[in-house]
């Protein structure tokens, strides 16, 4: 284990010396072959296709999930890995964007009914996806907050209760605000983004998973970048300060309770985000989509995959979302891998697999000093 | 025993440890508005602290006035670093008030009273131990930056730079002329610039790259300094800030708190080591069991019976 992670840190420190240049370019290659990942069709490289056997699932659409859980796991980076906050309920931001493009952008949302009766407008009026898009990042942004102003004063194991609590509320109302939601039936013709309509069918459409695909990388980079901007600002630096001694930070000018609420607030409108691409692809949405299971999934993707650094997340989110896909045939087993990767990560690897260097270097102080302590005791 | 370790690395530490830098800081960074020297900055305005049946502060009664180097002292217990938690929002009176500037701060939120300009340092160090000492004081610096959440991510306040400000690159260069440069890069820059000012005024610049839980004990010691320096406070509260220290880090102590007032900084000092405060101070408040027992220039109350009867305990022949 030690080993791994000298040959890690060997590899960082030299990819460090590598010149701004360079990386820019080796940045662009991975991006233009994540764009090219759909039509990879050579072999050896073909075998990471998840449709080889006829039970297979689509591949495009596999490659969309995984960028929508790397969304999902950027922004719960931010509240987990940056901020210091365990939340167990983000399936329930990613619940609130995906309901949100259905209850304003559908046709057949009993909302959009009510607004089409109420104001004499035709059956085929909805809100255009456009608008839908804030609504959907403002609806998960408000919840964060609400969620978030009273319950950020607990700390801990305690937050991460009430955060469970409230994402399972939000799948429970779903499922029981018939006239609002449609209840456990769901709601269909979630609309898709604007496009030039292609051989009289829409740019975005069921049939083509790759496009939907390139959407969503397109706004996974843009997260990125973005989230980046945050981790290297003061922003970045108070939520460290915050994890590292709250209370000595809020002694040397941080206002905590400001940054944590941002933190979960930037994580609710992501999750949202995220909610929204994947509603407007399945074109429906219905309660079950998004049991508290899925949020166990997120976090483990974040502690998996190294909390606090980015790339590290993305690892995770692809690993949790692409393994089980790509072997389905062993679907039974599946559980039990789960399980017994995620102890053995636990055991062997604490830290994650690609953690940020300052995890790392926690994880590692906290383990000499339980050692000592050991050693005294 | 974990301490004992403690204790032995901390003596280690100390014996590798070079004397301290000159300062080469460039002080027009760091000075301060001075204001009305000789005002009252701070007033303890008979503050009692009940826990409980526990009488932490009895009726506490003193005041400070701006540009004076203040010393609180008093026996273990005495309840000097409760009223430090007073004054910085910890802890809220009981009955009493305290006043900054005339204006009542007792029950503000600590950051809240950071931004009044009030800053302390730990009496058990508390720095970030992740972070690098530089990273340590840009979080102080940051206290009195004014970039918010959303300006740090979208970068949109821009301003004009001034020809010094404006980046090599001549790509970069033309850019910055015509979109101007983001307050949030004006300020990280500058934030830097002022953190490494302070670290070179504290003497520890030699290692403003390593991470703070690695820096030895007076490193330590001097970066919480620096850190709270950075917030620009009008009032430093230092809680025994010679705890741990030899009598050579002892006389560079005393010279730098004489060098922070300086700078325009009025400087609170709790020590316990008594030939520091007689040496450094202006006037000394001497605490015993939460209450006030003396006041008065280091002289009157070196020479004053209770305070001797305090540290010394009383002489047999008293009665």
């Amino acid at each position: 284990m030690t080993i791994i992670t000298q040959h890690t840190n060997r590899l960082r420190d030299r990819l460090d010396g590598v010149p701004t240049w360079a990386r820019a370019l080796g940045m662009l290659l991975v991006v233009a072959f994540a764009f090219y990942l759909p039509y990879l069709n050579i072999l050896p490289f073909a075998y990471i296709r998840t449709d080889l056997s006829a039970t297979g699932t689509d591949w495009a659409s596999v490659l969309f999930l995984v960028v929508v859980y790397m969304i999902v796991a950027v922004g719960l980076n931010v509240v987990i890995g940056l901020a210091g906050l365990l939340d167990l309920g983000y399936v329930g931001f990613y619940a609130l964007g995906a309901y949100s493009v259905a209850l304003f952008g559908s046709t057949s949302s009993p909302v959009v009914e009510a607004i089409q009766s109420k104001f004499g407008l035709s059956e085929e009026w909805a809100v255009p996806f456009a608008i839908c898009v804030p609504i959907a990042i403002a609806m998960a942004l408000i919840a964060g907050v609400i969620l978030g102003a009273p319950t950020l004063r607990l700390r801990g194991d305690y937050l991460a209760i009430v955060t469970m609590g409230f994402g399972e509320i939000i799948r429970i109302c779903a499922r029981n605000l018939d006239n609002v939601t449609n209840g456990a039936a769901g709601i269909t013709n979630v609309p898709v983004p604007p496009g030039p309509e292609i051989d009289g069918r829409p740019f975005f459409n069921v049939s083509e998973p790759e496009r939907w695909y390139w959407l969503a990388l397109v706004v996974l980079i843009i997260i990125i970048w973005l989230a980046r901007r945050l981790e290297n600002s003061r922003v970045g630096r108070a939520w460290l300060a915050i994890r590292e001694d709250e209370d000595a930070a809020a002694i040397m000018g941080v206002a905590a309770f400001k940054y944590k609420l941002w933190a979960f607030a930037i994580g609710a409108s992501l999750g949202g985000m995220a909610g929204l691409l994947f509603g407007s692809k399945q074109q429906y949405v219905e309660p079950n989509g998004f049991m508290l299971n899925l949020s166990f999934l997120f976090v483990a993707m974040v502690v998996i995959g190294g909390s606090g650094n980015i790339l590290g997340v993305l690892i995770g989110a692809f690993l949790l979302t692409y393994l089980p896909e790509r072997f389905r045939e062993f679907q039974e087993w599946r559980p039990f891998a789960f399980g017994v990767a995620l102890v053995a990560v636990m055991i062997l690897r604490p830290q994650g697999l690609v953690p940020s260097r300052r995890r790392a270097r926690e994880f590692a102080d906290r383990k000499v000093e339980a050692e000592e302590a050991a050693a005294d005791a | 025993m974990p301490d004992d370790d403690k204790v032995t690395a901390t003596a280690a530490d100390k014996a590798t440890e070079t004397t301290v830098a000159p300062d080469t800081s460039d002080h027009d960074l760091l000075s301060m508005d001075v204001g009305q020297e000789g005002e009252t900055l701070l007033e303890i305005d008979h503050v009692t602290l009940r826990f409980g049946g526990v009488v932490a502060l009895n009726d506490v009664d003193f005041s400070i006035k701006r540009g004076e180097i203040l010393g609180l002292i008093g026996p273990n217990g005495a309840g000097k670093t409760t009223c430090f938690n007073v004054m910085t929002g910890v802890y809220t009176p009981t009955s009493g008030e305290v006043r900054f500037n005339g204006k009542a701060i007792s029950g503000s939120k600590p950051h809240k009273i950071n931004q009044l300009g009030i800053a302390r340092t730990f009496q058990n160090i508390r720095l970030f131990p992740e972070m690098s000492a530089l990273e340590n004081v840009m979080v102080g610096c940051d206290a009195r930056h004014k970039t918010s959440v959303l300006g740090a991510l979208f970068r949109a306040y821009r301003i004009r730079p001034e020809e010094h400000q404006l980046p090599e690159n001549p790509l970069r260069r033309s850019f910055a002329k015509v979109f101007g440069i983001s307050r949030h890069t004006l300020e990280e820059r500058g934030g830097r610039e002022r953190s490494m000012e302070l670290l070179k005024f504290v003497g520890i610049a030699d290692r403003a790259h390593e991470l703070s839980r690695n820096l030895p004990y007076g490193y330590q010691r001097r970066l919480e300094i620096a850190r709270a320096l950075a917030t620009e406070p009008q009032l430093l509260c230092l809680d025994e800030p010679a705890a741990g220290f030899n009598p050579a880090e002892k006389e560079d102590l005393m010279d730098l708190i004489r060098r922070i007032r300086d700078l325009g900084h009025t400087v609170l000092v709790i020590e316990h080591d008594m030939k520091l405060v007689l040496g450094v101070t202006d006037r000394i408040v001497v605490l015993e069991f939460g209450q006030k027992i003396a006041e008065g220039t280091p002289e009157e109350v070196a020479r004053n019976p209770k305070v001797i009867a305090a540290y010394l305990g009383e002489p047999d022949d008293a009665a």
